[in-house]
């Protein structure tokens, strides 16, 4: 009990000190425009980034584009999941695919994914397709590498015992190597959440398919500075939300994983 | 006689294994490749889809459009200035770290404001730098720097913070300078974290690379393949997508080395730990 009483005040104070930092910059924000440093046709004053914000959220022209975005981020970040999942399982288990696989993976995954997109627009031009060719070349990466990883990670000694207890291919797989890997897999796929978000945006900023990026791009293509500080600001806010669930996934997935249990006890 | 024929015995079986070895050791890193290749040779050559010319096609054409005039005028530039983003990412990123790291109420204080501008998706950062610089060479690196010193960053303050605190007591009551305890205790035992950092970092400079050329430029690498691809020069996409491959294989083999130079004491100390 006094342990609580002698952290509250400690998060209190967090908790204020943040307030005073987030505040503190949106004043300065304010006064940077006003004071004339920057002409506010380049940093428009936050009060009207906020105002068209809350003009957005009224908009349901705006909730449509969101979807547009979260759609494509959805089924890129879904299909390269489960496609790196079971390549990945397959080509961590048997030691000879890990081996012959190497080279081609070391030269294809620093392939920054963007250099597709000409690719891509050649491919399926305008349409959703093209920006999922990029988000799911790019997530796939994140979560293939750490499943390798986390299937090759089986302790020895567990192996031994699983096998000398003659636990069938499909025991062994559940009870041993997807424990094993699970956290790996979960890093991975936080990782993969945050980069399929990036290249979701990217590609609508580039290759034009309707949504946030798209208009990112209307905005400042237009000169209305204030539109796009207030894109920018909701996509700010779209990746903190995203980093946030899938942290809470994590931590909710692996609650009985040592790494989790560690950090809760301290 | 038996010692002669031991004798051959004895040094026919080594050279045998290692031939095998050494043919192993081709066969594994090369062999998929080549197969790859190959089947993507034979594949090109009997469709008639004209996105997808053959690696002789596509290898033609790379020599063809980057070796030559178009290396000093598309890649040198491009290079410099990733070069030049990263070098400004790793330094500021890891000199406001430290000194973020080094003082709690400061890290307190900014918090919310970094983990919003961490998850800023970086490319949306194009259209304000231009917006704030106009379309220059410098606004190419600080969009560079702008997405990538943000891993660098928060990778520093989380390993300055968790410096091991014997260690930090004992600096303490050996009563060292202030700049000795940064360069021989706070550094090193941040080190294998900024450089996690610094590798993130690398990957998301590099797009940035590309994606601010493809925006706004009129040279450069990610120009060059945006316009070979809107004049449908399918072979010459393919050889800039390569070349980028490329880049991307040599930043991270560059980084691979001088990492295992930096933590060299921290995969030693690993290595006993786990023997």
């Amino acid at each position: 009990m006094h342990v609580l009483s002698l952290r509250r005040p400690r998060s209190l104070r967090k908790v204020m000190l943040g307030v005073v930092g987030l505040t503190g910059f949106l004043v300065v924000w304010q006064l940077v425009p006003t004071l004339g440093l920057i002409n506010s046709q380049y940093l428009p004053y936050v009060t009207d980034v906020f105002a068209r914000l809350a003009e957005e959220f009224r908009d349901l022209a705006f909730w449509r584009r969101l979807g547009y975005t979260m759609t494509s981020w959805a089924i890129g970040l879904a299909v390269a999941t489960a496609a790196a999942v079971v390549l990945g399982t397959i080509v961590g288990l048997v030691p000879f695919l890990r081996r012959a696989t190497h080279t081609v993976v070391e030269f294809l995954r620093p392939i920054p994914s963007v250099a597709l997109i000409p690719l891509a627009v050649l491919l399926f031009g305008i349409q959703m397709q093209a920006a999922l060719l990029i988000i799911i070349y790019a997530s796939f990466w994140q979560v293939f590498v750490q499943v390798i990883y986390g299937v090759a990670d089986v302790d020895a000694v567990a192996r031994d015992t699983a096998r000398s207890f003659g636990l069938t291919r499909r025991e062994r797989l559940s009870y041993l190597v997807l424990p094993t890997a699970l956290p790996y897999l979960m890093t991975g796929v936080r990782l993969a959440a945050a980069v399929a978000l990036i290249l979701a945006i990217t590609a609508e900023m580039v290759i034009g398919n309707p949504g946030l990026g798209r208009m990112i791009e209307l905005s400042r293509s237009a000169g209305d500075a204030v539109g796009l500080y207030a894109f920018v600001v909701v996509t700010g806010l779209l990746g903190l939300l995203v980093n946030l669930v899938f942290r809470f996934i994590e931590r909710r997935s692996l609650s009985w994983h040592q790494s989790v249990r560690g950090e809760e006890v301290l | 006689m038996t010692t002669h024929t031991g004798r051959i015995g004895y040094r026919s079986s080594p050279g045998w294994r290692l031939g095998r070895r050494v043919a192993a050791g081709f066969l594994y890193p090369l062999g998929l490749p080549f197969l790859l290749l190959v089947i993507w040779g034979l594949a090109s050559s009997s469709s008639t889809n004209r996105f997808f010319p053959g690696p002789v096609t596509i290898f033609e054409a790379f020599r063809e459009t980057w070796v030559g005039p178009a290396f000093v005028d598309d890649v040198l530039p491009s290079l410099y200035r990733l070069a030049l983003g990263i070098a400004a990412s790793i330094v500021i990123g890891i000199a406001a770290g430290t000194l973020i790291g080094l003082f709690q109420w400061l890290r307190e204080l900014l918090e919310p404001l970094l983990e919003f501008f961490r998850a800023i998706p970086p490319p949306v950062l194009i259209p304000v730098v231009m917006l704030l610089l106009g379309i220059t060479d410098t606004m190419k690196v600080v969009v560079i720097v702008s997405g990538a010193v943000w891993p660098i960053l928060l990778n520093t303050i989380d390993g300055v913070r968790a410096t091991d605190s014997v260690m930090s007591e004992t600096a303490d009551s050996f009563q060292i300078t202030w700049w000795e305890r940064l360069r021989f205790l706070v550094l090193p035992a941040a080190s294998p974290r900024i450089m996690t950092g610094v590798r993130q970092g690398l990957s998301v400079a590099l797009i940035l690379m590309v994606i601010s050329e493809m925006f706004a430029s009129s040279a450069g690498l990610g120009y060059r393949i945006a316009y070979f691809q809107r004049n449908y020069l399918i072979a010459e996409m393919w050889s800039g997508i390569l070349l980028l491959g490329l880049v991307g294989v040599l930043l991270a083999a560059t980084f691979g080395v001088v990492e295992r130079r930096v933590l060299r004491w921290y995969h030693g100390i690993r290595e006993v730990n786990r023997a």
